[in-house]
């Protein structure tokens, strides 16, 4: 059985860099199968327009297999597009009808600057893992593996969490742009293992701030970035996050109190 | 050239721990005044980035990502080997070093396989510290899962994204000394070339992704730990940007190239759907572990899988292989799926893919059971294919996905060139002719965090190094030569795109230099490779300039590098008169089709020597020895 084709038209974001203006423009994609990945069908758009002589559409994306992160942009107005837990690379036309116009824009937040087109810096978000979101341990002075036993449950919670991408989709779908889920993420999944607990508080305290510092909007729960999560990282991570900081909180103000650091 | 691979004398268990006691130190307050440049952020890169700036050094890591989380590494799946034997089934350091051997065809350095067997243990603990969520039993215990090439249960997971897991363990340490100031990361810059000073590697030349800026950076030593070189086939199972521009440059600078046509073939893959293909995507070998692969016994059968009945069916590696069965090393089991579907006995629309098939597991343990086990990769086999791996067999086929060979590197990591070292997947050392699977993350993560840590220092306690910054003249050459380059490329302004001369060079080397190497055809490569090359670099088309974000730049730089890399890959393996591993030479093979080495003429590594543009380069040979493990036909029957 041969798969299906359909014709779509593109409107993209082009901008061509980040002082320039940008403007949405239109494109044809002829023939598109419905066994292409999104980023295949932009591919062959992008084959097309060098050899007419125009600049391609930059775009973002490393692994093409959901896990690095990398890719990811608005397709009429939904993160990642219309496909659950799904990355932008792992997206496929059977998804698409023939005939379909699609609006690709860049994420949209302060803490993100458009760099090109589709493509934003994203470094705010290693700037808060700076900021605490590690275990501090000497390389090489680790006990066994063993010795600390982690129970299947915590484990498996702190996988869940683990699993986010750092991809930005939660902060492009969230109406305030807030960071929360991706903080929150990294916050439990650390926070939920033994060996993340000598660090908690300070971890907790620290990465919020990070938050702050770096122009993301605060989080009100409208829960848009869970439905947007290609990893379908849960509310309850934030949650979470909120519980510890709460508490880092209040400790820390009693060891001010007590005058320690 | 001179191969010194320092091996240490003696016995192979304490080899390590006398040469740790025989390196010389950097006192701890002197390291902040040294300088070191690593290239690559992946769990090579990151992990030594890591450990180096936590020991005072002042570290500059490199990645052309975003960030540092998005190296390759990211992508593993399977698991990561250690010798732990936690499941008290006969594990031990000597049989993972032994199957390791064993598994690389006799052509890995036995003391370098030896050290990582004993760095295993070491890896789970520093990850399982740093929060890695691997697998756990009821019990709150590490969890084991078998691999490929062994018949004990030492693979540690975290479902099916143990590179993604330990890869965020390394960069969650990277950040931690990025935040303590120790280390300088510099995302989306690619290193362009190699500085040498005085016959000594003293710095980089690197170009921003966003800016276009050319720049200049020195330092006392340079890691290179920038990955595989396997999309040098154009599709393959490794990340779009996987390149070998870091190497190939360092190369042409003076590292030898050792093996570069050992590469990895592997089985599992999902089949290739239509020509806008962009890359291949990989199914865990784990999956082996509860799915039975096999094609119908006649050919043509355009039957349904469901409606050919077990009597139809050929289990072929179970029937040739009874002991490994669907557990046979990656190279046998893709030559014999490779075998099948040539005889005509191929499935799904190409006929280029075999059944790899869950109904017995799932009506043995349950859905769920296997749910919880490969979850993510059954969804990721349906959002491609749109099939359902619950209730028909996934189809799948071979396909590119690691490279052993690499730059030349001595017992200590170092390469031909004083002051460069090289980790990671980017190296030679350890895997011989074929890499046992979930023995790459090991590989990295051993190199990194527990062998360069020491052997960094002592090249710069026993070396005499002279202040050098960006202002000497050799800085200046290189960035002329860069810009040059880069320049070049833009002005050809030719009729094809980059990437169709990418295509076109990886179906040459799939053709030639995959699964199946002949002379004939490895001969004739060589000589398409040479035309492609040359109206490459009369009839690309690189649009846009060099001062800003340019993909299509940058991708113009990578695959120019592979079209040299891609001749060289072809003269190695057109040389290398035997089969062994992943290399099989169809000339060589036994009556019932098992690669046949040549011990007696090929017991070698292979290292080239780059000896100019459009010249023969020089083949060097390190001897191997095998003292522990005795050479002898692999047999997994
Ligand atoms: C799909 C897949 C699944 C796998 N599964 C497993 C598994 O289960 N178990 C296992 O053991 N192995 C597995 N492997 C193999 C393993 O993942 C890799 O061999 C290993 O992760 C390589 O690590 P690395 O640190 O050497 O390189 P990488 O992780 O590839 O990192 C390379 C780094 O170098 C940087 N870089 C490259 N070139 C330049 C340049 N010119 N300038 C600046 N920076 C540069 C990149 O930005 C990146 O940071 C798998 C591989 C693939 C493709
Ligand atoms: S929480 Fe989800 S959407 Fe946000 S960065 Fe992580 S994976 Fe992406
Ligand atoms: S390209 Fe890696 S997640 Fe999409």
């Amino acid at each position: 059985m041969k798969p299906a084709s359909m014709n779509l038209t593109l409107h993209v974001w082009r901008q061509a860099n980040a002082a320039a203006p940008g403007r949405m423009e239109r494109y044809d994609a002829p023939n598109v199968s419905e066994d292409m990945s999104f980023l295949e069908m932009l591919d062959v758009v992008n084959e097309q327009l060098i050899s007419d002589g125009k600049e391609p559409i930059a775009f973002e994306h490393d692994c093409r297999e959901g896990i690095c992160g990398s890719c990811g942009f608005m397709v009429n107005g939904v993160a990642h597009g219309p496909q659950k837990g799904t990355t932008i690379c792992q997206l496929h036309m059977r998804h698409f009808k023939d005939g379909e116009e699609l609006f690709l824009e860049p994420w949209r937040a302060t803490a993100f600057p458009v760099l090109k087109d589709l493509v934003v810096d994203r470094a705010a978000f290693d700037r808060i893992i700076a900021a605490g979101g590690y275990v501090s341990v000497r390389t090489g002075s680790a006990p066994d593996g063993n010795a600390i036993s982690v129970p299947k449950e915590a484990a498996d919670i702190a996988m869940d969490a683990a699993a986010c991408i750092g991809c930005g989709a939660c902060v492009a779908a969230c109406p305030n742009a807030a960071a929360a889920l991706f903080t929150g993420a990294k916050i439990s999944h650390l926070g939920t293992l033994p060996q993340g607990q000598a660090e908690r508080s300070r971890r907790a305290l620290r990465m919020v701030e990070q938050l702050s510092l770096e122009q993301f909007g605060s989080c009100t729960n409208i829960g848009e970035c869970v439905a947007a999560c290609p990893k379908q990282i849960p509310l309850e991570m934030i949650a979470r996050m909120n519980r510890d900081h709460l508490k880092a909180a209040w400790t820390s103000r009693g060891e001010h109190r007590s005058g320690g650091e | 050239m001179k191969l010194d691979s320092r091996i240490p004398s003696g016995p192979i268990e304490q080899a390590w721990d006398k040469s740790r006691f025989d390196m010389k130190l950097v006192n701890p307050a002197n390291k902040r005044k040294f300088s070191v440049i690593v290239v690559g952020s992946g769990l090579a890169g990151g992990s030594a980035a890591a450990s180096l700036g936590e020991l005072g050094y002042n570290v500059k890591c490199f990645c052309f990502q975003d960030s540092p989380r998005r190296a390759h590494s990211i992508a593993a799946q399977g698991g990561i080997n250690a010798a732990k034997n936690y499941q008290n089934d006969g594990d031990s350091i000597y049989r993972l070093f032994y199957d390791t051997v064993k598994g690389g065809d006799f052509r890995a350095r036995e003391y370098n396989v030896y050290r990582l067997a004993q760095n295993s243990v070491n890896i789970i603990d520093q990850c399982v510290a740093q929060g890695v969520p691997f697998a756990r039993e009821y019990g709150g215990a590490l969890a084991n899962r078998s691999f490929g090439g062994a018949q004990v249960s030492r693979t540690f997971y975290a479902r099916g994204q143990t590179g993604q897991q330990l890869l965020l363990g390394a960069y969650q340490a990277l950040e931690a000394q990025v935040d303590a100031g120790s280390v300088k990361m510099y995302t989306r810059t690619e290193m362009l070339d190699l500085v040498i000073i005085n016959g000594k590697a003293r710095g980089i030349v690197t170009r921003n992704l966003v800016t276009g800026q050319i720049e200049s950076h020195a330092a006392d030593a340079v890691i290179l730990a920038t990955g595989g070189y396997g999309n040098v086939f154009y599709l393959s199972t490794n990340a779009k940007g996987s390149n070998c521009t870091a190497i190939w440059r360092a190369h042409k600078r003076g590292a030898a190239f050792a093996n570069p046509c050992f590469t990895q073939i592997h089985p599992t893959c999902i089949p290739v759907s239509g020509d806008y293909q962009s890359k291949l995507t990989l199914m865990s070998e784990s999956l082996r572990n509860d799915g039975r692969i096999w094609v119908p016994l006649k050919g043509g059968d355009k039957r349904a899988p469901s409606q050919i009945p077990e009597n139809e069916r050929d289990y072929y590696l179970e029937r040739r292989y009874p002991s490994f069965g669907n557990l046979v090393p990656r190279d046998v089991a893709s030559r014999a799926a490779k075998a099948v579907c040539d005889e005509g006995r191929g499935v799904g629309e190409t006929g280029l893919g075999v059944y790899l098939d869950f109904a017995d597991s799932i009506n043995r343990l349950g859905r769920s059971a296997i749910e919880e086990r490969y979850g993510n990769l059954f969804e990721m086999y349906n959002r491609i294919t749109g099939e359902d791996p619950y209730t028909a067999p996934m189809r799948i086929y071979p396909a590119i996905h690691y490279t052993m060979g690499g730059l030349w590197v001595d017992y200590q990591l170092m390469s031909t060139i004083p002051g460069m070292f090289v980790l990671g997947e980017a190296n030679f050392s350890d895997h011989g002719a074929n890499r046992l699977g979930a023995s790459a993350l090991m590989q990295g993560l051993s190199d990194g965090y527990f062998v360069i840590p020491y052997t960094l220092g002592n090249y710069l306690a026993s070396n005499k190094l002279e202040k050098v910054d960006t202002s000497a003249p050799e800085f200046a050459a290189v960035t002329k030569e860069v810009n040059d380059l880069v320049a070049q490329m833009l002005s050809i302004k030719g009729k094809r795109t980059v990437s169709s001369y990418h295509r076109e060079l990886g179906k040459i080397m799939w053709d030639n230099c995959g699964m199946g190497r002949n002379a004939a055809g490895l001969s004739n490569a060589i000589t398409q490779i040479q035309g492609l090359r040359h109206e490459f670099w009369n009839n690309v088309n690189v649009p846009g300039s060099g001062e800003d974000l340019n993909q299509q730049l940058e991708n113009a730089g990578r695959v120019a590098d592979f079209l040299e890399l891609g001749e060289l890959m072809c003269r190695d393996a057109l040389h290398r008169n035997e089969s062994c591993g992943g290399h099989f030479r169809e000339e060589y093979q036994t009556e019932e089709g098992e690669a046949m080495r040549d011990d007696e003429n090929f017991q070698y590594a292979a290292a080239w020597e780059y000896a100019g543009q459009d010249t023969e380069p020089i083949l060097n040979k390190e001897p191997l020895a095998f003292d522990y493990v005795h050479p002898a036909q692999r047999s997994y029957k």
